[in-house]
């Protein structure tokens, strides 16, 4: 059985990042992720990462950006946190290799994004989050002393007797052997869950599976409610179109040729934050102003050559192999689609869950530095910042106690929850089909815009969903890359999810960040001013999970409306 | 709506039977994905098709195969474009694994056996000298934007599956593991630039391993062109470091240089002695070594001779091209530049130079076009077009 001081869940940022720390630790790591770690979704982050790095800005400003992005629901005490240790991160990548853009004197350069007072958005041309990736990779073959498993699934966490979270259950897919790996400290590092709406600029992987294992386990999951919707992404299939591309002058236009967000946010325009240009979108599209296919336009033929050459050079491509469109000679159709979820498994400023021995990092958990809403290029900056600390404080802690005991009966379990799948008949609806369907509902219902009625609509669909899950048809009976097995697995993580996040959109009756109710159009402080936690209570089957609040932490910045 | 017939490899491991073909039939957009397709068939008919894939976006590169016996990422390439190409037959669009790797299941290839364990092999990490400054390394901007064109790599294996070099000897380090040795060579933080070089001249199985045949610039989804990043390895190994290589890379380039400034073209019979000898034909009849080679080259000469390729009387007796002059010019041209200047898919030049072209002409070309590299010295990429060895 192997055992680790701290065993990682996910390679993606915030995975590498915490177990290059826990290494540097001085802890004994083991990091997993059910794809190869440069196959991870952070690699679709294409615009940037902030950090107050110039001279001439300041953390508090950055801060202060953040907390009002969030529409206040942000902790302030761990946006601070995340803020101030911003640049050292920064400088750290750069010592490690990333790429980073360079101004003329060959240091560090920036570019303008979303919500920001100031040009703090370091990059590597469009690629940002695929370069820092890469590189982190990197140092994971350089230090072979962290034992990668790659291509393995986790299909549970384990507890010891006194509850203490004692490692988790694999599948290595490639033989479909199941295992017990034994840790002091677990982090769980799986990114989003965007993978429950239909369309979403997430990759086929974000099924939310580190949320939905902490959830099983009871774990209390933070402001599920707030999902952003991207304000440029392209019709049908979803694919993202950087905000780097308004950072860098594009502009939007509804049907008619009025470039609309000078009525929704005179002074930042294009760049207000993010829930406010798809909000401004959407309600565009809604009230006729947008073209035929349901689109708006975003015009990049605005930005010089030179520069979409240097940093915009991915959108050309995506634009042109999947959208077909020319993006320096003609404006790109686009449309406000899911993309990150800003709630996740609740953590303290050093990723700690309250379940003993477990930790969370980066979209999978909730610190919670986005609040309402997420700022364009402060994804990455979370993944590194609390990825690191958790690394840190779980190799920390690891040294002063003694491996907790794993039953091995789980993995016995475990085989025989898949083995029943595979081998039950073949009457229940394919998985796609409960895919397709859940998607449909979580895009139509619990979107841009919710009411009370879509919501409870979308919450019944999920109840049926959750039911029929239990029975869908497997066609694979192998072991050898079984990926129906697996999609089975996911499916059940995802429908999780979607629970969560309906039931605490429903609970949450005001419209604040990227929750709009337009049957509580108004942000209401005096009630809502605070966090909706979702726990899992009892065993499953029919249970209404438990819906608790907790307060908002705030430091020097006191609500007040948001406008842009 | 579109009737597509695709012809499918699998292979299942368990099953104790061999390789086998599916055809399907599927009905999308002809601007969807080849991956479209088969995630279709696998949400409608049969799960168990196995296929690694994630983004759908040619970022992950998760979802490499070979398709109408192209390398490349199915979610890229559409239904209509793949069965409208000539290399498709009848319009039927035929999907396999990858090549150059084996396959453990369906169109699932076994990437760490070959792919990681040659990126491995070109210690692919920074090295920096002593410890990190206070604040960034300060470099010249340009140099981060041309390592950015290999970072841009990644990983799908197109390029391994297509490459020719590895077919003929698995032990090539190859086109996706030397673009990324390039992303180090380039970077002027790394304190190893001559050891890497070094390492990677010296290897057999290294830069002059490659035998220029442009397959892996053909088939890279993301315009890393990995042979450009293995030919600017070999400008920096001969021409920056002068790196005498035993693999005779060195003594080639010279070689071929030489013969074309003084001949206008290639002088066949020479080429061979004299890439033994460092350049020099001289050189090539004295030194041990390059005589051993030579003699070990006899069956080359022979079948040279046998093909009528050379023949005794043109060994001897080369002819000039008429205009010696102009080759000359060409020389003095690139020789007379102050520095090396390579361009590539980041770098293309200045506004005011695209802007004055019309829209048209201007639009996209530079950033779909492959790397063009413009050399002082003695070298041009055309020079090295016809390989090493």
């Amino acid at each position: 059985m192997p055992q680790y001081d701290v065993l990682v869940i996910g390679a993606g940022l915030a995975g590498m990042r915490a177990a290059l720390a826990a290494a540097e630790g001085g802890a004994s790591v083991g990091i997993i992720s059910k794809v190869h770690p440069v196959r991870s979704h952070s690699n679709a982050a294409q615009g940037g990462i902030n950090a107050a790095l110039n001279p001439e800005d300041s953390w508090e400003s950055h801060a202060y950006d953040t907390v009002k992005g969030s529409d206040y629901l942000g902790d302030q005490d761990a946006i601070e946190i995340m803020c101030r240790e911003a640049p050292e991160e920064i400088l750290h990548l750069e010592h490690l290799g990333v790429t980073f853009h360079r101004n003329e004197e060959g240091k560090l350069g920036t570019r303008a994004f979303g919500g920001a007072s100031a040009a703090r958005t370091y990059y590597v041309a469009d690629i940002t989050g695929q370069a820092i990736l890469h590189v982190l990779y990197e140092q994971l073959m350089k230090h072979e002393e962290v034992y990668r498993s790659e291509e393995y699934f986790v299909t549970a966490l384990v507890q010891d007797d006194s509850g203490h979270v004692a490692g988790a259950i694999t599948r290595n897919l490639r033989d479909g052997t199941m295992a017990l790996v034994n840790a002091k400290k677990v982090i769980l590092a799986t990114g989003g869950n965007g993978q429950i709406y239909n369309p979403t600029t997430n990759a086929l992987v974000c099924t939310g599976d580190g949320i939905a294992l902490a959830y099983r386990l009871g774990a209390p999951l933070m402001d599920m409610e707030m999902v952003q919707y991207h304000p440029t992404t392209l019709q049908g299939n979803g694919l993202l179109i950087t905000e780097g591309a308004r950072g860098e002058g594009a502009h939007l236009y509804n049907a008619e040729g009025e470039r609309f967000m000078e009525k929704y946010a005179p002074n930042k325009m294009e760049l207000a934050s993010r829930d406010v240009v798809s909000r401004a979108e959407q309600t565009e599209i809604n009230e006729g102003r947008g073209f035929d296919d349901g689109t708006i336009h975003l015009d990049i033929t605005k930005v010089p050559r030179k520069r979409i050459h240097e940093s915009l050079r991915e959108i050309v491509m995506v634009a042109r192999d999947f959208a077909g469109v020319d993006i320096m000679n003609e404006p790109v159709p686009v449309k406000p689609g899911n993309h990150y979820v800003m709630g996740g498994i609740k953590t303290d400023t050093d990723g700690l869950c309250p379940l003993p021995g477990l930790y969370a990092a980066g979209e999978t958990a909730c610190v919670s530095v986005h609040g309402g809403n997420r700022l364009g290029a402060n994804s990455l900056l979370d993944t590194l910042i609390f990825g690191r600390r958790a690394g840190a404080h779980a190799a920390r802690e690891a040294k002063a106690m003694a491996m907790p005991t794993a039953a091995h009966s789980q993995v016995e379990d475990e085989e025989r929850a898949i083995d029943t799948i595979v081998r039950r008949e073949r009457s229940g609806r394919r998985v796609s089909e409960v895919k397709a369907e859940l998607g449909k509902i979580m895009d139509a219902r619990v979107a841009v815009y919710r009411d009370d009625e879509g919501l409870r609509e979308a919450l019944e669909v999920i109840k049926r969903l959750q039911e029929e899950a239990k029975t869908v048809a497997i066609d694979d009976k192998g072991t050898v890359f079984n990926q129906d097995v697996l999609g089975a697995l996911e499916l059940g993580f995802m429908i999780d999810n979607a629970e969560a996040i309906t039931v605490a959109a429903l609970e949450r009756k005001e419209s604040r960040g990227a929750q709009y109710r337009t049957d509580f159009p108004d942000r209401n402080d005096d009630e809502w001013l605070k966090h909706i936690t979702v726990t899992h209570n009892g065993s499953g089957d029919g249970d209404v999970p438990e819906l608790a609040y907790s307060e908002v932490t705030l430091t020097q910045w006191q609500p007040e409306a948001r406008t842009y | 709506m579109t009737d597509f017939a695709l012809k499918v490899r699998r292979y299942d491991p368990e099953s104790g039977e061999s390789a086998y073909w599916q055809d399907m039939d599927i009905a999308l957009e002809p601007e969807r994905s080849v991956l479209d397709a088969i995630l279709k068939f696998k949400a409608d008919t049969d799960n168990s098709l196995a296929i690694r894939c994630s983004c759908q976006a040619a970022i992950c590169g998760s979802c490499g195969v070979r398709i109408n016996g192209q390398s490349r990422l199915a979610c890229n390439t559409q239904l209509g474009d793949a069965s409208e190409e000539e290399r498709s037959k009848d319009g039927t669009i035929v999907v396999e694994p990858m090549g150059n790797m084996p396959v453990l299941k369906d169109l699932i290839v076994d990437m760490d056996a070959v792919h990681w364990k040659k990126v491995q092999r070109v210690v692919p990490w920074l090295l920096p000298e002593g410890d990190p400054p206070e604040r960034e390394y300060v470099v010249p901007a340009e140099s981060m934007i041309d390592i950015t064109q290999s970072m841009a790599c990644i990983h799908c294996g197109a390029c391994v599956s297509a490459c020719l070099s590895m077919e003929a000897d698995p032990e090539f380090i190859g086109p996706a593991a030397l673009a990324k040795a390039y992303r180090f060579v380039g970077d002027p933080r790394d304190s190893q630039t001559e050891e890497r070089l070094r390492d990677l001249a010296e290897d057999p199985h290294g830069i002059y391993d490659c035998t220029h045949c442009f397959a892996c610039i053909e088939v890279c989804p993301k315009d890393v062109a990995p042979m450009n990043q293995i030919m600017r390895l070999r400008r920096r190994a001969t021409g920056d470091y002068g790196i005498k290589d035993s693999n005779n890379g060195y003594g080639h380039e010279k070689a071929f240089v030489d013969l074309v400034q003084r001949y206008g073209t290639l002088h066949e019979s020479q080429l061979l002695p004299r890439s033994f000898g460092q350049g020099s034909l001289i050189r090539s009849q004295v030194d041990p070594d390059s005589l051993k080679q030579l003699a070990g080259s006899l069956p080359t000469v022979v079948a040279g001779l046998k093909s009528g390729k050379v023949s005794p009387v043109k060994a001897i007796w080369h002819k000039k091209l008429p205009d010696q002059a102009q080759v000359r010019r060409i020389y003095e041209e690139v020789e007379s530049r102050g520095e090396r200047i390579e361009l590539n898919l980041y770098i293309v030049g200045d506004d005011a130079e695209n802007t004055d072209e019309s829209p048209d002409a201007g639009a996209g070309k530079p950033a779909m076009g492959d790397s063009a590299e413009v050399d002082t010295g003695h070298r041009t990429t055309e020079e090295e077009e016809a390989g090493t060895q």
